[in-house]
């Protein structure tokens, strides 16, 4: 793996407020060039709001999100999309009227630049544009091992393969930075063991940077580089999953034995 | 066959093409309601605008004619040329682009996250000030519109189903008219081209992803104000396809707007959000009230078409309120 430790993003200071509730309390955190780092806590620890601050849905109040060396300034969710960050959701988020080909290849979105006339006449580029964007899209699927469910509507697959198909969605933008939110959340051990399996392999095959909150903490410590741990909007713990094993904050938080 | 029989399918088959008309109408509130969960109250009333835009480019009639000369003193009506058709079909779709675009600018952008109820005031605001702005700009005489589509009685068909009838029954062929068949080629087309667009182009699954999931549509990198341009476009040209066929059939007059009330059966019949719904739920209304009129009017004293489609839909209400092809209404309590 790359341990280069070159800062693809720098999360500096960020407060996060909904009216009187802080939801993120001066958080600050770095992820690494082509590292897997997780970002685990309590329900309601502020690790959602946190990825959505990222992906640019929620505009933090304070603090500054650097990604790939410069500053960003305040973009709208689709514009960081065109940046190069693509996500899952905690609860599925899938276009459930289409086919899962048609969801994943939704995710290719941002590589294709043909404007609307072309596509119309489906002539100056429009059919060839297509036809690339499909090639990679059938890579992922290859990938997923999911080419039997191709022609499916989503809304019909169970669970476990909508989360598959999500996670192609988010592959078939080839993100630079992967953003999964509770990748195995309901899932069995054996879908678990799939899902971490294409987490690594991503990381490895790809050089795909991944960020990931899971709950499951036996994956989260298999599969990860580096951890932040978060309780009540604070950051509690950072460091490697053996050093988060060992500190007493992050025991005392999980045990409900600290003060609150 | 018996004359009563032969009249049964003329009368269906006129149904059927009065149908067609009302499908077009129901097809512009289906784009816009699938895409945004926006019930667009103006649809008749762009429909109503498109046809008055097309009608002043090809006459060459001055915009604001009334109000300049009022101003002024002047006597202007026209400019001295006429446009051919088409070159005003396209001027007059460029203008609903434009038009697309300030609904965008000026009223969605400023509504974004808030409840269907506050985009539905906010279409019939829409709406009326669309009624009095195309009054304003092309004055309220009721215009004749012609667009070069073949109009009146097909000859033809009335020869070809002559000998239909049986041996000494008065039957004289059936009616068509030109017109409806014309508008059904059309809006049969129009829906296939809508159908490959949305299937098998880039932006036509950006309009189906933003209209199942928001969130998920903008986090692979679609911008919603993008994607409702583009779907205001669609349905005004929807709009524009149906005002000429309207306006061509019965003139382009203030009344056009009202159409939009027919469509709402016609909604309420094929639910809200599927295109093939709209067209089914319009020719069941259209052959539906053609049908009973011609077997029940007579026995009820007529004019049964007024009221047939607000009827049947209130049927619909009662016993499948998601309509034919809607999605199935779940709630989870």
């Amino acid at each position: 793996m790359n341990k280069e430790n070159i800062k693809m993003m720098d999360i500096k200071n960020i407060v996060l407020r909904f009216g009187g509730v802080v939801a993120i309390q001066n958080i600050s955190f770095d992820i690494f060039k082509g590292e897997i780092r997780a970002i685990i806590g309590p329900n309601g620890a502020g690790k959602s709001s946190m990825l959505n601050v990222i992906n640019g849905f929620y505009h933090p109040q304070e603090g500054e999100v650097w990604f790939r060396g410069k500053k960003r300034g305040s973009m709208k969710p689709y514009q960081i999309a065109h940046q190069g960050i693509a996500r899952t959701f905690q609860n599925i988020a899938l276009f459930k009227g289409m086919t899962a080909l048609d969801n994943i290849m939704t995710g290719r979105f941002t590589h294709m630049k043909k404007g609307i006339f072309s596509q119309m006449i489906w002539e100056g580029g429009a059919s060839r544009e297509e036809y690339e964007n499909r090639e990679v899209v059938e890579k992922v699927i290859d990938f997923l091992e999911i080419q039997h469910i191709r022609k499916t509507p989503v809304g019909a697959l169970p669970y476990g393969l909508q989360k598959r198909v999500e996670l192609g969605r988010a592959l078939a933008a080839e993100p630079e930075l992967l953003l999964l939110d509770e990748p195995m959340a309901g899932m069995n051990v054996e879908e678990k063991e799939d899902m971490s399996r294409y987490i690594l392999d991503v990381n490895s095959e790809f050089e795909t940077t991944v960020a990931l909150i899971e709950h499951d903490m036996g994956v989260v410590m298999d599969i990860s580089d580096r951890v932040v741990v978060m309780d009540y909007g604070k950051k509690i713990g950072d460091g490697t999953p053996d050093e988060v094993r060992n500190n007493q904050a992050v025991i005392d938080a999980y045990l409900g034995v600290s003060e609150h | 066959m018996s004359a009563d029989f032969l009249y049964t399918i003329e009368v269906i088959i006129n149904g059927l093409m009065a149908g067609v008309l009302y499908s077009l109408v129901a097809l512009g509130f289906v784009l816009i309601f699938k895409a945004s969960g926006i019930f667009n109250y103006a649809q008749g009333v762009m429909a109503l605008f498109a046809a008055l835009t097309l009608v002043g480019l090809q006459e060459g009639r001055v915009p604001f004619a009334h109000l300049i000369n009022a101003m002024f003193g002047t006597k202007i009506h026209h400019f001295d040329w006429s446009l051919p058709a088409l070159l005003a079909i396209i001027l007059t779709v460029l203008i609903m682009i434009l038009f697309a675009i300030l609904v965008e600018k000026l009223i969605l952008k400023h509504l974004v996250n808030q409840e269907p109820i506050i985009l539905f005031m906010a279409t019939i605001g829409l709406a009326y000030f669309m009624e009095g702005f195309g009054d304003l700009m092309w004055g309220s005489d009721v215009k004749t519109l012609n667009v070069g589509i073949p109009q009146g009685g097909s000859f033809w068909f009335e020869d070809f189903t002559i000998g239909w009838a049986a041996e000494g029954e008065k039957f004289y062929g059936m009616y068509v008219d030109l017109l409806d068949v014309w508008a059904a080629i059309i809006a049969i087309s129009l829906v296939l081209v809508l159908t490959i667009f949305s299937q098998y182009t880039k932006s036509g699954r950006a309009l189906r992803a933003v209209a199942d999931d928001h969130q998920a549509a903008l986090s692979v990198g679609i911008s919603l104000r993008v994607i409702w341009v583009l779907v205001w476009s669609i349905s005004g040209f929807v709009a524009l396809v149906a005002g000429m066929m309207w306006g061509a059939k019965s003139g382009v007059q203030f009344s056009l707007s009202l159409i939009a009330l027919k469509a709402l059966p016609v909604l309420m019949l094929g639910g809200f959000t599927s295109i093939p719904g709209a067209i089914v739920g319009g020719l069941i209304i259209g052959a539906g009230e053609k049908l009973f009129e011609f077997f029940m009017g007579p026995l009820i004293g007529g004019a049964t078409e007024n009221w047939f489609a607000y009827v049947l839909a209130l049927l619909f209400l009662v016993f499948r309120p998601q309509g034919l092809f809607g999605e199935k209404i779940i709630e989870r309590v």
